[in-house]
């Protein structure tokens, strides 16, 4: 909410700058968003009179004026403005006057006409972005007066931020009560005049909804001229909250709001027909709003209406057709209490949202209808006349909200805020905020006003206390508390160990979002089934992941576009699938490389990444975590068909795949190099199995060379499980050293060289012991891969 | 001495300065003083000689060989120091050339900024605990003291996929499901991904926030004052100054935003700031009775602060990154900047 400075210090005038007062103001918990001027400066600028004007000789557009600026004589101005004409009040910068933008006012002489000053549009000065001709000054304005003081223009615009349960502070007396305690002053807020009735017709009114509408206040003013101009100092009030003068009635009802916090609207009387009701809608049932909206209303909201239709959107909107207009002579007032969960979420329901709606869903003081019907009644009939009737009211008391009283122990205010503060502070505290207090045992015993809609408990009361004392001004402690001796548990491997093996590969860290777009996800992941937003930002941010590819493969595309040519990315974080119609949110891990594989340098040569360099990427993680996993040949919808391993734990578990990125995705994506891919499950790989120490042998080991011939198809993997299997506590390593094809070798076959090393851990091996293994190794090999040793 | 010996000795030593290299130099001495070197086979000719002469005739040949010897060794340093400086120099390289490929990634500045807040938190007892990320209503929202049509939800631009399961808007509802399921004393930092539909120049859709919360018997807003005081301070290395302003979340009560001076300028003003000279960053309170109650605590028995901060704004104030959106681009030139 924005409001004017000076129109605040009406109430309540504390010795403070405008840089305290708005720091006293954020530190209540009023937070202040923007202080702003209410004008650029400027200066040299009066009331004037346009007395006579002819046109320029020399210049179509321009005229000569002589505009009365309350000085010994007339002064000659040259103006352009097309709203010029003879009478009318404008600001009128004299000579030696400086404008905003440092444009000062110099005598000088236009198509040979002298012009003594020049007469000022808004913009001009700095009131407004932009604005059509001279800005046109009320007839009664005092011709000479300086603009400035004229317009009040010597302000500050303040706007608050308020949190949603300050409703009470909605509005410029709200702020000033708020003020006054903080300054230990007293807030003079305006006299209530009470307005002679001057008919006897009224409108009935009928709450249906008593819940809803507790309070409902009317009258009748007949006989107002909605043509009428609202006076200047209103006009600036509004403009400086940012409101527009739309005509004397709602900009009352707007000032009124403002002024106290009250919402109210005025119908069309003629525009009535029977009573008034205040129900719940039919659904269905429709209205066309003042915004040139029409809605079809659901049960749930509540309306005003007459014998025939809905007329307004309860504590929201009014409806259009019972609007007050240009012809409107007779109108009818309303003031009324809604209750807030009645309006809560109304407006956004139907995408509106209105400083009336605004103020009822926070709540409005239930006591307040009287006094603001007063209020506006006497501001509109004192700026467009009319007569006033009787105020009908329908008001169920048993309905309205009730303020309680809550008991504030010392107790517990010394142990949420560590303080003792003396009985009688916190007494006087509360008495300023508006509270009754009732001083009991160790206690007080509070009821709030009817504006605090906040205060309803106990903690209610300790934050009001800390408030007003300041949050800064309380004690601060270092934590001291109970503490157990720390964990470290070995058997679960900290993620960011994993994170940073990646790292240091030479991986950099991405973060991308968990909503991607429908059609890499589907491109990605075709039988996956994955969840939608019901309310996307874009389509590109419409679907959860259900692999962290979808982010990872955007973010190279997006770093191949601006020049990179070889990226390593990795990411952890959760993918969303369905699993037997659950969803899942499971913490992966996956990478992503293309280009070279290593930076480019000049020691060696340099050759694209592959397959075997991502895997041993991920072979690291899981010997990091002494984890057993095998790499099976596999199919994924993603990847290359002869290029994808599924990686399986020891009990058979898929966790993961690897694999190059398959060639039409690499194409309907637009990559132009080849890319692999890696994603597991975080689970299995931060479960780290604890080291286990084996004794040394202190015997030789001696190794042995094999070089197999198999045939193609049979795997590295089938060849280690074969040996593997063969159960030779005294093999201590096998690992192999190179796979060839070619000449020599027969078509369809491959030779695989294998070193074996071998150790007792109690005596040295003799050849015909390591012989004997290594027999036993072939005959294995042989007889279940058809396995035999090359020449 | 013999003219034979004095020609073999000349000889030798010439043959010496001849030697250009170790192996030629090791000839040589074996020519002369091998098993059948020539020094060798004149001392095997003593022998034939009466003791007398063996006497004198060997001691020239003794002078003779070690003459030779002599230059022998002379020979052999020379020669071995110009090998050392032939290969010193033949093995001398450009060692400023970089070293071979080898290149090291790094963390993500979001990663590195939650791995200090963690390690701060740590330090005094506080477990890290996770959660979901789609969330149902009740914990996003109801439990913590923020019913249906509460105007705080509007400040929530929440994504739903049916009206009860949203994308969390905080990580709040992970202080919901810890004291659900354990009892105090409880100290707990909760890291995370947090979602809120709104995307501009200073909202992204999708960013990180650290839930704090630490309930026990005797917990007070200086408690809550203290440990933010000296987080802050901890996380940005610097004595900086925090004050606790009056706000509002449903959740907890008092509730307090806490500012600290603005680090891009010291708290001179500047358009970090807003030209206030103060920078918002993290809100907190004490834990409201409401919430103890949805989680079966009793208020009475037990208080508790929480605090939450977003990890995006302490990444940028610390490491002075001036633009949200680059956080979620993954640009390696941005990245590559965080080691």
């Amino acid at each position: 909410m924005q409001i004017s400075e000076n129109w605040l210090r009406t109430y309540v005038n504390p010795a403070k700058s405008t840089e305290e007062l708005v720091a006293q103001l954020t530190m209540a918990g009023l937070e202040v968003d923007s202080v702003t001027p209410a004008a650029a400066e400027f200066s040299g600028v009066v009331v004037g009179q346009v007395l006579s004007m002819i046109q320029h000789p020399d210049a179509d557009r321009l005229r000569i004026c002589q505009v009365e600026v309350g000085a010994e004589a007339p002064l000659q101005i040259v103006c352009g403005a097309a709203n010029v004409r003879p009478g009318l009040k404008i600001p009128a910068a004299l000579v030696g006057a400086e404008l905003p933008g440092d444009f000062k006012i110099k005598k000088s002489k236009l198509r040979g006409a002298e012009s003594l000053g020049m007469l000022c549009s808004e913009k001009e000065l700095g009131l407004a972005a932009t604005s059509e001709g001279l800005m046109e000054l009320a007839a009664d304005a005092p011709v000479g007066t300086d603009i400035r003081q004229y317009l009040d223009l010597n302000d500050t615009l303040i706007e608050v931020d308020l949190t949603p349960n300050r409703a009470d502070c909605l509005s410029v007396e709200g702020i000033a009560r708020e003020v006054a305690v903080l300054n230990q002053l007293t807030c003079q807020v305006p006299a209530t005049i009470q307005l002679p009735v001057e008919h006897q017709d009224t409108v009935s009114v009928v709450v249906d909804a008593v819940d809803a509408c507790p309070r409902y206040l009317g009258r009748l003013i007949k006989g107002v001229n909605v043509n009428a101009e609202s006076p200047l100092w209103l006009q600036e009030r509004l403009r400086r909250s940012g409101i527009r003068s739309l005509g004397p009635v709602v900009d009352v009802t707007n000032y009124v709001l403002l002024e106290l916090g009250q919402p109210l609207h005025a119908f069309d009387a003629a525009k009535l027909s029977g009573d008034i009701q205040v129900r719940w809608a039919v659904a269905g049932e429709k209205i066309s709003l003042l915004n040139e909206q029409v809605l079809t209303l659901e049960a749930d909201t509540l309306v005003i209406a007459d014998a025939h239709q809905a007329l307004a959107l309860a504590g929201v909107m009014g409806g259009s057709e019972s609007a007050v207009s240009d012809s409107t002579q007779d109108i009818f007032l309303e003031c009324a209490f809604f209750a807030p969960a009645s309006i809560a979420g109304k407006a956004r329901k139907y995408g509106l949202h209105t400083d009336s709606s605004h103020r009822f869903e926070r709540g409005v003081d239930p006591f307040l209808q009287a006094r603001a019907l007063a209020r506006a009644t006497e501001l509109i009939v004192s700026i467009a006349g009319g007569s006033v009737g009787e105020i009908t009211a329908a008001v169920s008391e048993a309905q309205l909200p009730k303020r309680l009283p809550v008991t504030l122990r010392k107790t517990q205010l010394e142990k949420i805020l560590g303080i003792s503060p003396s009985q009688s502070d916190i007494t006087l505290l509360l008495q300023r905020l508006g509270m009754q207090v009732v001083i009991a045992a160790d206690s007080w015993i509070v009821t709030p006003p009817g504006f605090r809609f906040d205060i309803a408990i106990e903690a209610d009361l300790i934050e009001e206390v800390a408030r007003i004392i300041g949050y800064n001004n309380l004690p601060m402690r270092s934590l001291l508390m109970r503490s157990a001796l720390g964990q470290a548990p070995e058997a679960l491997m900290p993620l960011d160990r994993v994170k940073d093996l990646l790292v240091d590969a030479g991986y950099q860290e991405a973060i991308t979002y968990s909503f991607v777009d429908e059609d890499i996800q589907h491109t990605i992941a075709p039988e996956q089934q994955f969840v939608r937003l019901q309310n996307p930002i874009s389509s590109e941010l419409s679907v959860m992941r259900t692999t962290l590819w979808c982010g990872l493969l955007r973010a190279a595309l997006y770093n191949l576009n601006r020049q990179q040519t070889r990226v390593r990315l990795f990411e952890t974080g959760l993918r969303f699938i369905q699993l037997d119609g659950q969803l899942q949110q499971q913490k992966m891990l996956a990478g992503l490389a293309l280009g070279a594989n290593q930076v480019e340098q000049w020691g060696e040569a340099i050759r694209k990444v592959d397959f075997f360099d991502i895997k041993a990427d991920v072979e690291a993680l899981f010997t990091l975590a002494r984890v057993q996993v095998k790499f099976r040949t596999g199919t994924h919808p993603a990847l290359h068909p002869g290029q994808t391993a599924e990686i399986i734990t020891a009990n058979g578990e898929s966790i993961g795949w690897i694999g190059m990125l398959h060639p039409n995705l690499e194409k309907q994506l637009g990559f132009e190099t080849r890319v692999y891919l890696f994603e597991l499950q975080q689970d299995q790989l931060l479960h780290k199995n604890v080291s286990r120490f084996a004794p040394l042998s202190k015997f030789p080991s001696v190794r042995r060379d094999l070089a197999l011939l198999v045939k193609t198809e049979v795997s590295a993997a089938e060849i280690l499980e074969c040996i593997h299997e063969c159960a030779q506590n005294d093999l201590q390593e096998v690992s192999i050293f190179d796979v060839y094809q070619g000449q020599g070798v027969e078509p369809g076959m491959k030779s695989v060289a294998l070193s074996l090393i071998i150790q007792n851990s109690s005596q040295t091996l003799t050849d015909a012991e390591i012989d004997g293994i290594l027999a036993i190794l072939l005959q294995a090999l042989n007889s279940k891969l058809s396995a035999r040793l090359r020449d | 001495m013999s003219a034979s010996l004095e020609n073999i000795l000349a000889q030798a030593l010439q043959q010496l300065s001849a030697a250009t290299d170790l192996n030629q130099l090791d000839q040589v001495r074996v020519q002369y003083l091998g098993k059948k070197g020539e020094f060798t086979l004149q001392m095997k000719e003593l022998g034939k000689l009466d003791p007398e002469q063996r006497r004198s005739v060997g001691q020239v040949i003794n002078e003779a060989k070690d003459q030779f010897q002599e230059q022998l060794e002379a020979r052999r340093q020379i020669l071995e120091s110009a090998a050392l400086a032939a290969r010193l120099a033949s093995e001398t390289i450009d060692v400023t050339l970089p070293g071979r490929g080898r290149n090291v990634g790094g963390l993500h500045p979001v990663t590195t900024t939650l791995r200090r807040i963690a390690q701060i938190f740590a330090s005094v007892g506080f477990d890290v605990v996770e959660g979901p990320e789609i969330e149902d209503d009740y914990h996003n929202f109801e439990a913590l003291n923020i019913p249906a049509h509460h105007p705080a939800r509007a400040m929530h631009d929440t994504f739903y996929f049916d009206p009860h399961t949203v994308l969390r808007t905080h990580t709040s509802p992970v202080q919901i499901r810890v004291m659900e399921s354990e009892t105090p004393p409880l100290k707990v930092i909760a890291p995370g991904r947090v979602y809120r539909c709104d995307s501009d120049i200073t909202h992204t859709p999708m960013f990180h926030q650290v839930e704090g919360f630490l309930v026990d018997t005797d917990v007070s807003f200086a408690d809550l004052k203290g440990v933010v005081y000296e987080f802050l301070r901890a996380f940005f290395e610097k004595d900086i100054q925090v004050r606790f302003r009056p706000s509002y979340f449903p959740f907890t009560e008092p509730s307090a935003e806490v500012d600290i001076e603005c680090v891009m300028c010291g708290g001179e003003g500047c358009r970090v700031c807003s030209h206030t000279g103060w920078l918002e960053v993290m809100g907190c309170g004490m834990i409201h009775p409401e919430v103890f109650k949805a989680v079966n605590i009793s208020s009475e028995q037990y208080t508790g602060f929480a605090f939450g901060m977003g990890v995006e704004r302490l990444a940028m104030l610390r490491y002075g990154i001036n633009d949200l959106r680059l956080f979620f681009e993954n640009d390696l030139k941005f990245l590559s900047q965080f080691k």
